[in-house]
């Protein structure tokens, strides 16, 4: 195994457009060192991107919009009190993935690329409506989050592509975020279901709603018929009951030992409700 | 046994003591099962099989061989020759089989071979040069299925003498046990309840993986290093399964990180040392958490029906029930135990009670706290919760009114001695959790539970040092604070602070065989054998006292810690303080200590009742709990910190089996949940405070009264926990875990 530290991302990319066999990038290592310690991916070449300057800077520019290092922690974002205030549902997603251990080391670009469903941060990332950037031979392209992940274990990031950045949105007024998952225990598990809730109100009325799902299909859903469901209402319960409906329609998910379809199905419109409530009160100004 | 020294004032005996092995284990440097290592040290590491069920073929180690970096491989030729005999006689062919497959292997994560490598790493990667060609066969996982006449035949000439004619030969043992006539008890019912209930197997979880160092040279001669609950047996088995003379085998206990009865066999240590024998190297091999899963000891999977007919005042008139627990493919699921077990509680005209032991294409299950009887609880106790509904009488009115007692002829034959159940009830009804009102969306549930205890075989060394301390030398690794324990009944008898005796768990060269730590055994049967041992001492320092003062032995007598005249017509001394004793005990007759060893047989059998409030997440079926409190008779609390945990560790445990831990097979057979992320083991967020009330009712089979804790804590949790959540969610839960997905299934047909 070849072991890399280079000092920009530049040099990232070059270094793993060059490399033959399996080339994993090395954030937290929270995925690759786990992975690899239980023979189940054994990288011929290991890209630490650690070392590039400013790989931890959380930044918030002058229009309001935030800038973070790929290399930033779960811990560092929850520590960033702005942040919070801005992006609750993102942050409180982060915040959920692991113990205190591994809160000091996972990141948000870790959780991205290494493809899982499941991934607590990705529909948090995509209702905020998150942007990546990617570094790759031919200079720097800017991606969707909901255009990352292809399928489980899978990315859209060609060989020799590396994320050096992710955007965060100006929050802006009357907005507000959640992300609720379900586990069967308090901690330390792997969502069943995860929805993230963004949106944003003219008054009592919802004008602007992102809403993504977890666990429930092969990759991280962006589902336009919950956004649907809510824009236009005051969160009443009808449109709580279409929101739900909506979100049990888009799931596909599998039977496994994480939980069934039908009950994957049935609580991702539990949970979209519940998301969906505390989203609403965010916008409405109300502190949780 | 003579008991002419019953105690029931203490000086030490009941305080609450630092643990003497607490700064070891804060500060690291307590030395656990993979913390040993040699000069030479090779790594070992197993090969294990993809399939539930196929026949070994061909295992072709030839490429493995020549890696540069292995220095031995073995298979199942690399042991020796041990009989098969058919149900638990053959036990060492059972466990030599499960250690090595021979034709067949057996379950996923049987091992068909091993190696042993200059590094970890080199171990594992070698594994992938074994090429191993299976003939894949049927298997079957399920019990119920096992037991069909279709299924396929895992192997025969296993069932032995009790099981009767007709039956499937994955039945392998059958018990059946009772008095009374129960047709004419349920004829006597104004409420008869009949109903089937099935529970998953789960892991006893815990957190040190199996792990041990061996060494074995040509000569027969042998040091083995290993975590387990008990090294005598560890001892023997290891030396019969390798051809060696037991005794030209040292086996030292290491500090173990939990057990649960999970550690009473062997597993890897076989294999370690068959490995060292051909490499002529010290091996040591460390499990990783999916080894422990796949191939170590889970629980055996039940499935039950269990008939109680009740008055409408409710005297139960008459219980019977099935039980049929698969173990895996070997004899040994406790099918026996949960029948006897499941209606002990109880003072019942007519009762009878069936178990079956069942083969199935999974690992061989190991002991798990009172191995068995969880389930029967299980269902048993939610009969009677529902019939107490029904009937619209009292849980623990109903429990109090047909509790056992002293005299009562036990389900499973015996009349009890003395016993504590009813006081554990009375405990129950006046603790103010019991009336404590409960939230909407909340039910409260309770159970009673009873387990048998154990003696055992036991010896127990105490040796005086100059300068008044003593060591204490016992045979029963400490699972649960019985240094602590230990230590502290041998101050009360010598009369010298706890902090100024050391106890150490002795290798097998230095005492006689003692069993296995299990069956809550240690601090009634070591405790029993320390006190004995404390005494043994006491004698010989009498006689030094009286040699000392010129009077007969008879005139003195031991008081605080010192040799005193026995009365005024025995002289007039000054009380000898022990150390002043042992200080010239050379000159005096030589060192002083005590011995004793012996297989104790009034273990004395206890009874717990346990009350938990939970709360079901209608829309979600996720349950959590809010309240619970275990109380149990512990005969006489030694240490009672460590009985509290023993409490409160038995109702984690419970929450677990309860509510999320199962083993989940595959359509193929394969398990498909081997790690902590899927295996849902309670986080320590997922629990309450839990609440714990010791009663003390003396057991008479111990000097100072004490009845074994460790393992009646597990029984009452699957019970009370699945009552709480039957009554809070309004529909009967009869199928363990009670996992989120299976809740909101059971209140969807319940609405539907
Ligand atoms: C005990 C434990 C509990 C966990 N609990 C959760 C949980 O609750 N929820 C959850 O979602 N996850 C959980 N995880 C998984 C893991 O912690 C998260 O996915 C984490 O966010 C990964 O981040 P990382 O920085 O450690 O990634 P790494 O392991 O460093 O990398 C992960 C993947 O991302 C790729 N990668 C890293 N950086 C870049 C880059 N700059 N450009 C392109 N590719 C890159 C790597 O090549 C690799 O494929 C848990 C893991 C552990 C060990």
């Amino acid at each position: 195994m070849n072991y890399h530290s280079p000092a920009s991302f530049a040099e990232a990319s070059a270094l793993a457009a060059n490399a033959t066999g399996i080339t994993r990038f090395l954030a937290g290592g929270t995925d690759v060192l786990v992975q690899l310690r239980s023979d189940v991916v054994t990288p011929d070449t290991l890209i630490d991107i650690k070392k590039i300057d400013g790989v931890h800077d959380i930044t918030r520019n002058a229009d309001g919009s935030w800038t973070l290092g790929v290399a930033a922690t779960g811990a560092e974002m929850t520590e960033h009190a702005d942040l919070g205030r801005d992006w609750p549902g993102l942050v409180e997603a982060m915040d959920l993935i692991g113990s205190t251990q591994v809160q000091g080391r996972a990141t948000l670009t870790g959780n991205l690329c290494n493809g899982s469903p499941a991934a607590d941060s990705v529909p948090a990332m995509i209702a905020a409506g998150v942007t990546v950037t990617v570094t790759g031979p031919s200079g720097d392209r800017e991606v969707a989050v909901e255009d990352v992940p292809t399928g489980p274990g899978k990315t859209s990031l060609a060989k020799g592509e590396v994320i050096s950045a992710i955007n965060i949105p100006a929050r802006g007024e009357n907005g507000g975020d959640a992300y609720l998952r379900f586990i069967p225990r308090t901690e330390m598990d792997i969502a069943v279901v995860g929805v993230a809730v963004n949106l944003r109100l003219d008054g009592d009325i919802i004008t602007e709603a992102r809403v993504s799902l977890g666990a429930v299909a092969p990759t991280v859903l962006l589902v336009e018929d919950c956004a649907k469901a809510i824009i236009g209402s005051a969160l009443d319960d009808a449109a709580l009951d279409a929101l739900a409906a909506a979100a049990s329609a888009a799931c596909n998910p599998i039977d496994d030992k994480r939980g069934t379809i039908a009950f994957r199905t049935e609580v991702a419109g539990v949970l979209a409700k519940r998301a969906a409530k505390i989203a609403y009160a965010r916008a409405k100004g109300e502190q949780a | 046994m003579a008991l002419d020294d019953r105690k029931s004032e203490f000086t030490f005996v009941g305080t609450r003591p630092d643990r003497p092995d607490g700064l070891d284990k804060v500060t690291g440097r307590a030395k656990f099962g993979a913390d040993m290592s040699a000069p030479g040290m090779l790594h070992g590491a197993i090969l294990r099989s993809p399939h539930a069920h196929a026949r070994i073929v061909k295992i072709d180690t030839s490429k493995a061989e020549a890696h540069k970096d292995v220095k031995a491989v073995v298979t199942r030729a690399d042991f020796a020759d041990v009989p098969f005999k058919p149900g638990l006689e053959g036990e060492f062919w059972n466990v030599l089989e499960n250690v090595m497959a021979g034709e067949k292997a057996l379950y996923d994560g049987h091992a068909v071979a091993a190696v042993a490598a200059s590094s970890a790493l080199a171990a594992r990667d070698a594994l992938k040069l074994i090429e191993v060609e299976y003939e894949v066969l049927p298997h079957v996982t399920d019990v119920d299925k096992a037991m069909a006449p279709d299924a396929p035949v895992i192997r025969e000439g296993a069932a032995d003498y009790s099981v009767p004619e007709g039956m499937h030969p994955n039945v392998v043992r059958y018990h059946e046990s009772g008095h009374g006539d129960v047709e004419a008890g349920f004829a006597e019912a104004d409420l008869i309840i009949e109903d089937s209930f099935v529970t998953e197997a789960t892991h006893q979880g815990y957190i040190e993986p199996h792990a041990c160092l061996g060494m074995l040279g040509n000569d027969g001669k042998g040091e083995l290093w290993c975590t387990t609950q008990g090294h005598w047996i560890a001892q023997k088995t290891c030396a019969a399964l390798l051809g060696i003379e037991t005794s030209q085998l040292r086996v030292t206990a290491s500090e173990i990180g939990g057990g649960f009865g999970g550690k009473t066999t062997v597993f890897i240590e076989p294999v370690a040392l068959a490995l060292s024998r051909k490499a002529n190297r010290p091996v040591k091999i460390v499990m990783t958490r999916s080894e422990v899963f796949r191939a170590t000891g889970p629980t055996a999977s039940a499935s039950m029906d269990v008939k109680i007919g009740m008055k409408k005042d409710g005297t139960i008139s008459a219980a019977q029930g099935v039980f049929r627990l698969q173990g895996g493919a070997f004899p040994g699921a406790p099918g026996d135990m949960t029948a006897m077990c499941a209606f002990a509680p109880y003072n019942l005209t007519n009762v009878k009670q069936i178990g079956y032991d069942v083969m199935s294409n999974r690992p061989k299950q190991a002991a798990y706290r009172a191995p068995g009887a969880p389930m029967g609880a299980f269902a048993v106790e939610s009969v009677i919760d529902e019939l107490c509904k029904k009937l619209g009488l009292d849980p623990v009115d109903v429990r109090l009114k047909n509790a056992a007692h002293e005299g009562t002829k036990a389900s499973y034959g015996p009349r009890y001695e003395r016993i504590g159940l009813v006081e554990t009830l009375e405990a129950a009804k006046a603790h103010p959790h019991y009336t404590a009102p409960l939230k909407p969306g909340q039910g409260r549930g309770i159970s009673c539970g009873f387990w048998f205890n154990h003696g055992g075989e036991t010896s127990v060394s105490l040796a005086l040092s100059e300068d008044g301390s003593a060591q204490l030398m016992v045979g029963t690794p400490d699972i649960g604070g019985s240094r602590a324990s230990m230590a502290l009944m041998a101050a009360e008898v010598l009369g010298i602070p706890y902090e100024n005796i050391r106890v150490t768990i002795a290798d097998t060269a230095t005492l006689g065989y003692n069993d296995v730590s299990h069956g809550s055994r240690v601090t009634y049967a070591s405790g029993l054998a320390t006190i004995k041992a404390a005494k043994h001492a006491v004698e010989k320092l009498c006689e030094r006292a009286a040699a000392k003062w010129d009077i007969p032995v008879e005139a003195v007598k031991w008081e605080n810690g010192c040799a005193v005249p026995s009365g005024p017509n025995a002289g007039d001394f000054d009380p000898m303080p022990l150390a002043d004793i042992t200080a010239d005990m050379g000159r005096t007759g030589g060192p002083i200590s005590g011995h004793f060893e012996a297989t104790p047989e009034g273990a004395g059998v206890s009874f717990g009742t346990h009350i938990v409030d939970a709360e079901v997440d209608p829309e979600t079926g996720k349950t959590s709990i809010t309240r619970y409190t275990v109380i149990q008779d512990a005969g006489k609390a030694i240490h009672p910190t460590y009985v509290e945990g023993q409490f409160q560790g038995g109702a984690a445990q419970g929450i677990g089996w309860a509510l999320n831990e199962e083993y989940i097979y595959g359509e193929d057979g394969r398990l498909q949940n081997s790690i902590f992320l899927d295996y849902r083991i309670p986080v320590a967020s997922d629990l309450p405070m839990i609440d714990t009330v010791i009663v003390e009712v003396p057991n008479p089979g111990h000097p100072f009264g004490v009845r074994g804790v460790g393992e009646t804590g597990i029984v009452p949790p699957l019970a009370a926990i699945a009552n709480a959540v039957s009554n809070a969610a309004g529909v009967r839960m009869k199928q363990l875990p009670m996992s989120p997905p299976r809740i909101l299934a059971a209140l969807k047909d319940n609405n539907g």
